[in-house]
């Protein structure tokens, strides 16, 4: 049985070492498509998290049942059922939304981070590892939707969820809504995500060196 | 948009330059960037979704139409063509592996790539929700493949010249292709106005 300490450092590992938008550079067109504002962000990764979790908790409890050979196959039938439970379920109570994700609400079967996850972590690993770290990669996902659909909305439309942030007197940059502001905005913010990383682990390798002289 | 109003030539135009499956519908970017480092690899690549999107748009019309609709089963549409798509690319690999060895040879290790390319579930996706028939799907898969084949032959020229190119270091790589990809779509944006 994994420690408290240890489920924790595979929640932050989700959410920040190896976030899968920004880290692991998996499931590209989602971040892209979807994030014209930071609700439709939201929304997203809240889908993307419950099927993350679903998948991962399934898998990892059938890990010792399915043959090797036949293992793609399952994890996408498993990945798929997730898929269509939280489609019929938005469906049904967030129809505006449901409406605003369209096609990438069923594109979440082959968004490559749950079926990474499942190969790398879930048919390794105990159930509750599992869903921690479905949890924490979901999270991951859903914070990093929303920073790129934050940034395009408050330029490209003056609003914050909805809110007015930039006042009567701003000229909307509609570039960032449209699809080459998504592809400029999400390359910008993974170039200065990189340009902090490599400082802080510059800083920290300096730093060991400092301790060793 | 229906074959029938506007013609083979605009269809195509349609697929393949305005609803850009990379610049203006946003899929199959995980190969888009992954495997566009090489020209000769992203050939390849291009070559193989196009083989697969449309045999897929074809199976996935006929099981749509004939079996999901007659039993009332349209809630599964997305198991259902997943699973066609996955079944259909290890068929075209074991079919390609026997007959075809040299092409085999330099597709193999795209084909089992494509299962997860968004595209191909997403070309199957729109044309059930676009309504077209069998004709129309077929040349959707195909034009809306052509059009991915240019996309990621031009993204691999681009890179294979700026390889040597001095990019700050934080920007290489996957940042500096998505940028260059958005003053790509911009540009794909003046297809816009050729059909209406």
């Amino acid at each position: 049985m994994p420690k408290k300490n240890s489920m924790r450092s595979i929640f932050l590992n989700g959410v920040l070492t190896e976030n899968p938008t920004f880290r692991l550079v998996l499931g590209t067109c989602p971040a892209i498509a979807v994030t014209t504002n930071a609700m439709n962000g939201v929304g997203m990764g809240i889908a993307t998290t419950f099927v993350l979790l679903g998948s991962n908790i399934v898998i990892s409890m059938l890990r010792n049942f399915i043959p090797n050979k036949v293992r793609i196959p399952a994890f996408v039938v498993v990945i798929c059922t997730f898929v269509t439970i939280i489609q019929l379920m938005m469906q049904a109570f967030v129809p505006a939304l449901y409406d605003a994700l369209g096609i990438f609400l069923p594109l979440i079967v082959v968004n490559c981070i749950i079926l990474a996850r499942a190969e790398a972590f879930a048919c390794k690993n105990g159930v509750l590892a599992s869903a921690v770290d479905g949890l924490g990669m979901g999270v991951g996902f859903t914070l990093a939707l929303i920073l790129i659909g934050g940034i395009r909305e408050v330029l490209g439309a003056g609003t914050f969820l909805g809110m007015n942030v930039l006042g009567a007197g701003f000229e909307p940059v509609l570039l960032m809504i449209l699809p080459p502001g998504g592809f400029i905005v999400y390359g910008l913010a993974l170039g200065i995500i990189n340009a902090i990383g490599n400082r802080r682990s510059k800083v920290t390798a300096a730093g060991k060196e400092g301790v060793q002289a | 948009m229906r074959l029938n109003d506007v013609g083979i030539f605009l269809f195509f135009v349609n697929c393949a330059l305005v609803n850009n499956f990379i610049f203006s519908r946003f899929l199959g970017n995980c190969p888009y960037l992954g495997v566009s480092n090489k020209l000769s690899t992203a050939t390849g690549m291009g070559i193989a979704v196009t083989f697969v999107m449309g045999l897929s748009s074809l199976f996935a019309y006929i099981v749509y139409t004939y079996l999901l609709v007659p039993l009332e089963l349209q809630y599964l549409e997305t198991i259902a063509f997943i699973l066609i798509i996955a079944a259909l690319v290890q068929f075209v690999e074991m079919f390609m592996k026997k007959s075809l060895p040299a092409l085999y040879s330099a597709l193999g290790i795209y084909l089992p790539l494509i299962t997860t390319n968004c595209a191909v579930l997403g070309v199957t996706l729109v044309n059930i929700k676009a309504g077209y028939n069998m004709i129309e799907s077929v040349l959707s898969g195909v034009f809306g493949a052509l059009g991915f084949l240019l996309a990621i032959v031009l993204m691999a020229g681009i890179r294979e010249r700026i390889e040597h190119s001095d990019i700050p270091e934080a920007f290489k790589g996957f940042p500096i292709c998505l940028i260059i990809a958005g003053m790509m779509s911009l540009a794909f944006f003046g297809f816009q106005g050729l059909v209406k």
